[in-house]
């Protein structure tokens, strides 16, 4: 076997670590547009679910615009923050920051004459993060839909909150009880919820830590918006 | 320096392309690549992609390796190695998440993680170093093909009993379940890959004496 200077091993692996950075940079930078509007239909379609509309990836942006009537950020204190695209708001920066700081992105449709208030949701799962949306009907409280997806839970168990089954039990669940008072949607363990109960849902057996994530996750996000939901019902 | 001229699909070209499809597959006779194997072949689909991802990255790979393999300085080939399959990878990640993002979601980490697919490094060390690019690049396609049979044929039987469905469409019919036929929620978990990949090691040795070891 022929041996090789040192001086050859170095200038060898220069280039080649140049070129295939070159070759990777230019393929990243070509397919980063069709990349950032796949990502932003995702998020539509997303968004779509939580109102129970069904979409595809090519008529999410036809049926986004027909539903969805306006979007805009509200602080912590419930007043409407001028100058924020809601859209273009990342819940995982958001919840970064002290909770007066955060932008918290409203979201809202209009379906049946009535309308509904998309709130982004966001949390940690198993193995990574859990988000999605969750739609409220006009007396803010009573759950419209719900839409969850998640970066990596296990098959089969965390990641079942990805089905229908799964997200059809909050539709009608109420996130405040009789008196007012914030008691969010809790997540117990598979199969022990009670049925007629306004507050619960069963969570997915053999998933428990992620069910709990999406506890969590509501508990924290929602909660943030009470102020501005007291704000909206005393406009009402 | 003058070289006899082998015909392109001589019969030890062919060789290379079919032997890994049955006697020396990489997953069923080698054993290699099991991970990934379990991880994404709980439906046809993803499953199916993979296989294409793989015979991608495995075919550019070796053949890459096999026209810079009188220059690479064997002190350094692992890396190398790496650097070719990691840039294939991340090339086959970056198309996917740009044409098709619904499978890119559901292949998640997985694609990534071809670059651990021992299968790839082990055919560039093995065949890719010491051979002219054309053999190379047959080796590469008829690996990555004999792993693809396989991911495809477990995620078969993953998606048909595990959720009654094949490429996504329901061929179990709705009357079978309202009399009392459940999907089976076991084959969705990862151990079943691995007890299918056993029936079906099984199945092949019954059939193919070469692969019984004597003793």
């Amino acid at each position: 076997m022929r041996s090789y200077s040192n001086t050859y091993i170095f200038l060898f692996s220069v280039i080649m670590v140049v070129v295939v950075a070159a070759i990777l940079s230019v393929a990243a930078m070509t397919l980063q547009p069709m990349q950032k509007k796949n990502i932003e239909i995702n998020k539509k379609q997303n968004i779509l679910t939580s109102i129970n509309i069904e979409s595809t990836a090519d008529n999410a942006e036809d049926l986004y615009s027909k539903y969805i009537l306006e979007n805009y950020a509200v602080n912590s204190k419930g007043e409407i923050k001028e100058g924020v695209d809601a859209f273009k708001i990342d819940m995982k920066k958001e919840l970064a920051k002290p909770l007066e700081e955060r932008s918290l992105p409203v979201f809202v449709s209009s379906l049946e004459d009535t309308k509904q208030y998309i709130i982004p949701v966001y949390g940690k799962g198993l193995w990574g993060p859990i988000w999605g949306y969750v739609s409220l009907e006009d007396d803010l409280s009573t759950i419209f839909g719900a839409n969850f997806a998640h970066k990596g839970e296990t098959p089969g168990l965390g990641a079942e909150i990805e089905t229908s089954e799964f997200q059809k039990q909050f539709f009608g669940k109420q996130i405040f009880d009789d008196l007012g008072k914030f008691v969010s949607i809790r997540i117990l363990k598979g199969g022990t919820a009670n049925p007629n109960s306004k507050y619960e849902v069963d969570g997915v057996s053999g998933g428990t830590i992620t069910s709990n994530g999406v506890d969590d996750m509501l508990k924290d996000c929602l909660s943030s918006y009470e102020p501005y939901f007291k704000t909206l019902k005393n406009n009402i | 320096m003058s070289e006899e001229k082998e015909p392109l699909f001589s019969g030890k070209n062919i060789k290379l392309l079919t032997e890994p499809l049955n006697d020396s597959n990489p997953i069923t006779v080698q054993v290699l690549g099991i991970c990934s194997a379990l991880a994404i072949t709980v439906k046809v689909k993803p499953a199916f992609v993979m296989a294409v991802s793989v015979v991608f990255v495995m075919a550019v790979s070796n053949v890459v390796i096999s026209l810079l393999r009188k220059t690479v300085p064997p002190r350094i080939r692992i890396i190398v190695q790496l650097v070719v399959i990691a840039a294939m990878v991340i090339l086959v990640d970056q198309f996917l998440k740009a044409f098709l993002f619904d499978i890119s979601k559901q292949l998640s980490v997985f694609v990534g993680l071809i670059i651990t697919n021992c299968i790839i490094m082990g055919r560039l060390e093995a065949f890719a170093l010491s051979n002219k690019p054309w053999p190379a690049f047959l080796d590469g396609l008829g690996n990555a093909a004999g792993y693809g049979v396989i991911l495809i044929i477990v995620a078969f039987f993953r998606e048909f009993l595990g959720s009654g469905t094949i490429w996504g469409y329901q061929v179990i019919p709705e009357g079978f379940y309202n009399f009392g036929y459940e999907n089976n929620g076991f084959m969705i978990l990862p151990p079943m890959a691995l007890i299918v990949v056993g029936i079906i090691i099984w199945v092949q040795r019954a059939k193919n004496k070469k692969l019984v070891e004597s003793n």
